[in-house]
């Protein structure tokens, strides 16, 4: 071997591996250490998956959601071709079109599929989805589902977590009647408490989506509707899946390689099998991760760093992600465990519809819940992913509108430009300015940014009795 | 004829000097469409400095750095700089010695001075500190533009917009007349501080967005990601007036609100009711200032904020806009005309053959003869006394020994020199490690031109007799060139010879200034550049069409880089700095205004309530800043409206309070401009009885 560059071949052209090539195209954008090719089944580029529900909602073309490809001869993408199997020995991927790759490195990023629950009457015997069901994972999903929820129509969900409750919002915001349908007590069960859920249904019903919480499906009927266990049936032309993924390991299992509900790695990455990587949806680290974008883009650059050889240390130990409800008028936001430390405050502000509740183990955040509360949301969040302490009074957190300065003690000058007291200006005005011009030639006051320029008017109009106002305006 | 414009920052403000009753003069602010009538603190006493007791009047001269400076005459001073100047070149070649500028210099001062360079020391080895200032968005704007003029439109169309962004700017504080224009419009201000703009800004019923310093170009990418979101991007405009969006676009694509909330710590639904103040504004401005600029990854950050501006189909259309708000004096006219390592007059480059041949023939050379570019600012100071750097620096109207980012090592290189010579017209910190100071006139005793923030060029004039002793810059030059066998003809020492000679040296560049004229200037004619001709005026950029040979603006699409360093356990916090309304740059001359000096006395470090308590401190202390490159000493003022991740510094202490001894020398890969605005740091009490006050 003469030649030092690696062959780096990426499974999955996804939102993590194309963000992989990305990263490594960044970090050698030559291709002096490497050259990568992705492999994407789908025929497009890669695009934001995260954004499907907007595109559903019409907030975004499918053109708008479209990731960067690197403009680097080192990266070649391939798209329309999906890897069959891996031979890890010889260290090549056979592709469906006949060809095989040899690679160096492998990374995995395969990502996961959407979970098909067993209810009767939604898949066939092969798995083929049935009339009006959909599942929301990639653009034909996108493509199928807005064919189906025709505006004026009803749809049901089943699935109340987060890719649930977007895909409701945006179908009420295309004037679709819809439900959403949760097997647990209550919706968003891992993320929030009770009470949140309940307010944040509340919240949902205004916008238009009724929410059955503690309701399991028992049966599809493409003509009717949803069929619950309680026996209502609720009428809906489309039903759309969000019960969960689960990680697309047929490759790797087929290969050998160590797999759970994801492939294992560890923090450098690594599955079982020297030389091939995991990341992203596909793969199970110790500290979890799987299912949010955050953690797969975390991934995908600490991989980077290691196999382009500019970080070789780089591990990665796992994020603390924050979960934001991306639903139009409702503001939630998620992370951490309520359950886990000592509960520190409770807001429940019924009447405007808000809710919060914080819990931390000393001045740690462990876990929150914020609805309603927009400001809040950004700075608690960075202060639970990165670790930070709570201040003092964490109340101080939610109140939303603008802290202002410290107090100082100091009486503030009338022109802070120019350092002007009260006391100054009516000395000038005994002295006979009467006018603002005047004022201002003496003093200084009012010629810096001119925003003090009401007060003084309405000193000199307080001290003369109103006449001297009129004047100095002239 | 008295009206003149004030001496520090690149507003310009025009004042009128009488003489004061109690002797010297008086400063009296001037109807002027940029301060319209207004003054600051700094400008009402600007007139103070011309007397000062610490004014230098004779050259001063060591022969050892461990020698005390001693005054000698100005033969003596001026014989012994070119014979040291010649001997080094002589000895290692022309790049032997180095000289660093100002962007508080006239226009002549800045031509001659990057001609001397070049012509009577022959070295490549010449930047200045504007390359700490303006050089990132001079870099963005270029790319996007095809020219870079900070303000392409006279500065009064701001009061005219319904909605003005400021990223990372804060004229309330640092030019406060500026704040008149913007008294109507809606602000939106991004600022990891409620600096007193932010304050207006919400106030006037505007959005203060309070990103994590480092990352503005993600809310930059967030606003325009939520701009197309929310169906308020120009589609026509980027069809017809741009290239690059789809590219941009992309990249934007991964900034949804919620994921830029998580980033920058802006709160999602402030992104998108700024994306809507802005995109549905009848006339809207985006303007950017250091705070965004001054990184490493500054231009490509400014590069960001011009793609919001394309996306909304801004620039280039009457009553709306982006522009960069330039800091120094002569900060644009200063970037112009040769005393950056990259450029000739006329904003031209020095590496394009036509540009040096034009300027060769204005300078009666060969092309060959004109060096090629030289390092930037930083990259020359770091390499001061090196092997491979000068062995001799020559400064005017700078301070980097205060100015310059890990000042420590600045101040280590600048004594590493075997031969330091400094113009100025008081002990700055960086004139007293000089072996030779020479003293110069000020301001109000000279004439010369600068280009304002807007591209306006306007006349200083001499309204104030000057004491005996110190001498112009440009006399001093040209006494230099002359010893250092030029002729007097090629480095004229009087303003009105100099500015005719640029005139011709920049025509038909970027920067054009050939119709300029001193009947023009005397007539009070609004000017501003490009001036091919001596009837043109170019108020407004753009118009017609971008800088580039297609007309199109030019959408960045570069992905985002990280900053320099991250926080850690060890420096858990973000320091970023900045300006005060009291004090102007590196303080040497306000820091020997008195009335100034009392107000704002010593370096106070800006810290939020929550975690002064975390860390056990408390208001009014003295606490040590400190950051990996090192460490020094401000006193603590409680601040409810900064990030409890961030504290804010003034620069414009020395000594053991000097902001640049933690700031990180980090440089952008295009602009080569510092790190200034984010160094990881922690915070330490003081030990007791270290009251350095």
């Amino acid at each position: 071997m003469t030649c030092a560059v690696r062959h780096l071949v990426v499974i999955g052209n996804g939102m993590v591996g194309a963000r992989f090539a990305e990263e490594v195209a960044r970090r050698d954008p030559d291709g002096r250490r490497c050259r990568v090719t992705v492999v994407g089944a789908e025929a497009g580029g890669a695009y934001n998956r995260v954004l499907l529900p907007g595109v559903v909602a019409g907030d975004y073309t499918l053109d708008d959601i479209r990731l960067p490809e690197p403009e680097t001869p080192s990266v070649r993408v391939r798209t329309g071709v999906a890897a069959r199997a891996i031979d890890p020995r010889r260290k090549t991927v056979a592709l469906d079109d006949g060809t095989r790759l040899n690679y160096d490195r492998l990374v995995l990023a395969t990502g996961a599929r959407a979970r098909v629950p067993p209810v009767a009457g939604i898949a066939d015997e092969a798995g083929r989805l049935a009339a009006g069901v959909s599942t929301l994972r990639d653009i034909a999903d996108c493509r199928r589902l807005m064919a189906q929820a025709r505006p004026g129509g009803a749809a049901a969900v089943l699935g109340g977590g987060v890719l649930g409750l977007e895909i409701a919002r945006a179908l009420a915001g295309r004037g679709v009647r819809c439900t959403v349908v949760e097997a647990m007590p209550w919706i968003m069960h891992q993320e929030i408490d009770e009470q949140a859920a309940e307010v944040l249904s509340r919240r949902y019903g205004e916008a238009g989506v009724a929410v059955c919480a503690g309701q399991a499906a028992a049966r599809w009927h493409p003509t009717a509707g949803l069929e619950l266990d309680d026996g209502r049936t609720l009428a809906a032309e489309a039903l759309v899946l969000t019960t969960g993924v689960r990680g697309s390991t047929e490759l790797a299992d087929a290969a050998g390689i160590a797999t759970d509900h994801g492939v294992l790695v560890d923090d450098e990455l690594a599955s079982s099998e020297p030389g091939v990587y995991a990341i992203g949806d596909c793969a199970q680290h110790p500290a979890g991760g799987a299912g949010l974008v955050q953690p797969g883009w975390e991934q995908a650059a600490v991989l980077a760093d290691r196999l382009t050889g500019t970080g070789p240390g780089a591990c990665y130990t796992g994020v603390r992600p924050v979960t934001r409800l991306k639903a139009e008028g409702i503001e939630l936001a998620a992370m951490g465990r309520l359950d886990t430390g000592d509960p520190v405050l409770t807001i429940d502000d019924f009447r405007a519809g808000r809710y919060a509740r914080l819990s931390a183990q000393g001045d740690l955040v462990t876990g929150a819940v914020l609805l309603g509360f927009p400001r809040a949301a950004g700075t608690l969040g960075r202060l639970f992913a990165t670790g930070s302490p709570l201040p003092a009074e964490p109340l101080a957190l939610f109140h939303e509108s603008a802290t202002a300065a410290a107090d100082t003690g100091e009486e503030e000058p009338v022109c802070r430009c120019n350092a002007v007291s009260r006391d100054r200006i009516e000395a000038a005005w005994r002295d006979g300015a009467r006018s603002r011009t005047s004022v201002a030639e003496r003093t200084r006051a009012t010629t810096g940014c001119g925003e003090c320029a009401r007060d003084v008017d309405a000193l000199l109009s307080a001290w003369s009795g109103g006449d001297a106002a009129s004047r100095s305006q002239r | 004829m008295t009206v003149t414009h004030c001496p520090y920052c690149a507003l310009q403000c025009a004042m009128r000097l009488t003489p004061a009753p109690q002797g010297g003069l008086s400063v009296r602010p001037v109807d002027f469409p940029t301060n319209r009538g207004g003054l600051c603190r700094k400008g009402w006493t600007a007139a103070e400095l011309l007397r000062s007791p610490e004014r230098l009047t004779r050259p001063l001269l060591r022969i050892r750095r461990s020698a005390p400076l001693r005054e000698v005459d100005w033969e003596t001073a001026l014989d012994h700089v070119a014979a040291r100047l010649g001997e080094l070149r002589t000895e290692s070649g022309s790049d032997a010695v180095g000289v660093f500028g100002g962007g508080g210099l006239t226009n002549e001062k800045a031509y001659l001075l990057g001609k001397f360079a070049r012509l009577a020391l022959g070295t490549s080895r010449i930047d200045y500190n504007g390359r700490f200032c303006m050089s990132s968005a001079a870099a963005a704007g270029t790319r996007a533009f095809g020219v870079d003029r900070g303000l392409p439109f006279p500065l009064p169309d701001l009061a005219g917009a319904e909605v003005v962004l400021l990223a990372g700017a804060n004229p309330a504080a640092t030019m406060p007349p500026m704040m008149g224009h913007l008294a109507s419009p809606r602000l939106i201000v991004a600022d990891p501080r409620r600096s007193e703009t932010a304050a207006r800004a919400e106030e006037g019923g505007g959005l203060h967005l309070a990103p994590r310093p480092g990352t503005d170009a993600a809310l930059a990418m967030g606003l325009l990601h939520s701009a197309r979101k929310q169906g308020l991007l120009d589609e026509a405009y980027i069809a017809e007036r741009t290239t690059g969006f789809t590219a941009a676009l992309r990249q934007a694509a991964a900034w949804w609100p919620e994921r830029t909330e998580h980033v920058t710590g802006v709160a999602a639904a402030d992104i998108r009711t700024a994306a809507d103040m802005l995109g549905t504004a009848c006339g809207a401005y985006v303007l950017t200032g250091r705070g965004v600029e001054q990184h490493s990854t500054g231009t490509a950050t400014a590069g960001w904020w011009i793609n919001l501006a394309l996306g909304l189909g801004l620039p280039g259309r009457r009553g709306s806009g982006y522009g960069t708000i330039t800091g120094q004096g002569n900060g644009q006219g200063g970037r112009e005309h040769g005393q950056k390592a990259d450029q000739l007059p006329g904003y031209r480059s020095i590496g394009d053959p036509r540009a040096r041949e034009h300027v060769a023939k204005v300078w009666g050379v060969e092309p060959d003869e004109l060096p090629g570019p030289g390092p930037s600012a930083q990259e020359l100071l770091e390499s001061l006394g090196r092997p491979e750097g000068p062995r001799g620096l020559v400064v005017m109207g700078s301070n980097p020994a205060v100015s310059a980012p890990d000042s420590d090592r600045v101040r280590e290189r600048l004594g590493a020199t075997e031969f330091l010579v400094v113009s100025d017209f008081v002990l700055s910190e960086t004139a007293a490690l000089a072996d030779v100071v020479l003293p110069s006139l000020q301001w109000a005793e000279e004439e010369g031109t600068l280009t304002s923030l807007e591209g306006r060029i306007l006349c200083r004039r001499a309204v104030a007799e000057p004491p005996e002793g110190p001498r112009s810059d440009l006399r001093i030059l040209s006494e230099l060139a002359r010893r250092l066998g030029q002729s007097a003809a090629r480095f004229p020492a009087e303003p009105e010879a100099v500015l005719s000679e640029l005139a011709a040296a920049s025509a038909g560049g970027p920067a054009d200034y050939a119709g300029l004229s001193p009947d023009r200037l005397a007539g009070g004619e609004a000017l501003y550049w490009p001036l091919p001709d001596s009837a043109s005026s170019t108020p407004r950029l753009f118009l017609d069409g971008f800088h580039h040979p297609d007309g199109r603006a030019r959408f960045h699409s570069g992905g985002l880089s990280a900053p320099d360093e991250a926080p850690d356990a060890e420096f858990p916090l973000l320091a970023t700095t900045g300006r005060l309304l009291n004090h102007y740059q590196s303080g040497a001359q306000t820091r020997r205004v008195p009335e100034l000096a009392e107000a704002a006395p010593e370096a106070e470090v800006q810290v939020h309530p929550d975690s002064a308590h975390h860390y056990g401190m408390s208001e009014g202390e003295w606490v040590r800043v400190v950051s990996r490159r090192g460490r020094m000493l401000a006193r603590l003022r409680l601040n409810g409206g900064i990030r409890r991740d961030t504290v804010f510094l003034p620069f414009h202490y020395s000594g053991e309070q000097a902001a640049n001894k933690i700031t990180n020398p980090a440089l952008d890969p295009v602009s080569r401009m510092p790190e200034f605005k984010l160094s990881a740091v922690r915070l330490e009490t003081c030990a007791s009885g270290a009251d350095p006050a």
